[in-house]
């Protein structure tokens, strides 16, 4: 049937176009200009305590979290922008207050703050972040460790101006 | 005698031995009590899930049928019993990770069965209490108490086996394989009629 190829080499032709353009590299460099920002993880403003005061370290240490923040749009690095950090550990339950701490990052919107070690709590190994200074949009993040062994959890945030 | 003593035996190691490694875990010396409660609580009605197909079916040994079916009941009882203690123990430890679950939005995947399960054992334990006066016919309400068991069974296992806990990961494969098995065979065996 005349009709059904025509309709059939339409799709194949615009498939292929579309799977060209992808391939191309357009996309690309149209990532970079718009960096999308992070959404809030479900789950992740549970057991926030505002105001956690910015420390050296969370308890004795043992565990680094670390991570990055940059600016939607154009990925600008953040310097100095306030990250809290909590979670369950060997020295405390999320909603004790010992757990909980915040830390700022540098020049190049890196952020590191040791901690204790994070173990499993609620059936995953997790840890909690949030920025929420107002400059940029509230932002609440969970990740999960891959493993309970592991001594370290990166998160990486990507700011919205508010 | 000797097979009646072996079978529960037997019960009585494949459900002692996964409670006794979840109470030694090395998690528990950074819970509070009321935390290492709510989870052994989950263990024990874990459990419960292998006792009760197998008092359904009236396969345990030295148990005449009326005997068998009240300790389905008592156990169901519990079962309920352990549900709520599971929960309220967990909501008491962190009340916005329970709330997110029972509001079916929490993050992690096990949670979404395990309130599944427990809505499925809260209906099951309704429809055995309340047949009569809801005037199910016999045939209706245990094929209704069955299916709602074997969502029980299948939800409570998914959940058990998904979250890294205070169980050991072989003895909780086994009981959960267990539960499985008795609840598939009694609902395939029996063919409830």
């Amino acid at each position: 049937m005349p009709t059904s190829r025509l309709s059939r080499r339409l799709v194949l032709a615009s498939g292929g176009a579309l799977l060209a353009t992808g391939a191309s590299g357009l996309r690309v460099p149209a990532r970079a200009q718009t960096l999308a920002p992070t959404p809030t993880m479900r789950g992740g403003a549970n057991n926030y305590r505002p105001g956690a005061p910015i420390v050296e370290r969370i308890g004795g240490g043992g565990f680094w979290m670390t991570g990055t923040v940059r600016r939607a749009g154009d990925g600008v690095p953040l310097p100095d922008q306030r990250i809290q950090i909590w979670a369950h550990t060997t020295e405390g339950h999320e909603r004790d207050p010992q757990s909980h701490g915040a830390t700022l990052t540098d020049a190049n919107g890196e952020f590191r703050l040791e901690m204790p070690q994070i173990v499993p709590a609620f059936g995953q190994p997790h840890g909690h972040l949030a920025y929420d200074s107002g400059d940029f949009e509230t932002v609440f993040l969970r990740p999960v460790m891959a493993s309970a062994g592991d001594t370290t959890l990166q998160a990486d945030f990507v700011l919205q101006p508010a | 005698m000797i097979r009646a003593l072996l079978v529960w035996a037997a019960l009585g190691l494949v459900l002692a031995v996964p409670l006794a490694v979840a109470a030694t875990s090395p998690l528990l010396q950074w819970r509070s009590p009321v935390y290492i409660a709510a989870g052994l609580a989950g263990v024990v009605g874990l459990g419960l899930l292998l006792v009760q197909p197998l008092l359904a079916a009236r396969r345990l040994p030295g148990l005449t049928p009326g005997m068998a079916r009240g300790a389905h009941r008592v156990v169901g009882l519990a079962l309920v019993t352990t549900i709520v203690l599971h929960v309220a123990g967990l909501w008491i430890t962190s009340p916005p990770d329970v709330v997110d679950v029972l509001l079916f939005r929490s993050p992690t995947p096990f949670s979404v069965w395990g309130a599944l399960a427990m809505w499925a054992a809260f209906a099951a334990a309704a429809v055995a209490l309340f047949h009569r006066r809801l005037s199910l016919g016999p045939r209706i309400w245990r094929r209704l108490h069955a299916a709602l068991a074997a969502g029980v069974a299948g939800g409570t296992v998914v959940h058990a086996m998904l979250i890294e806990g205070a169980m050991g990961t072989i003895t909780k494969a086994i009981l959960c394989a267990l539960v499985l098995l008795a609840t598939g065979w009694l609902l395939v065996g029996k063919s409830f009629r």
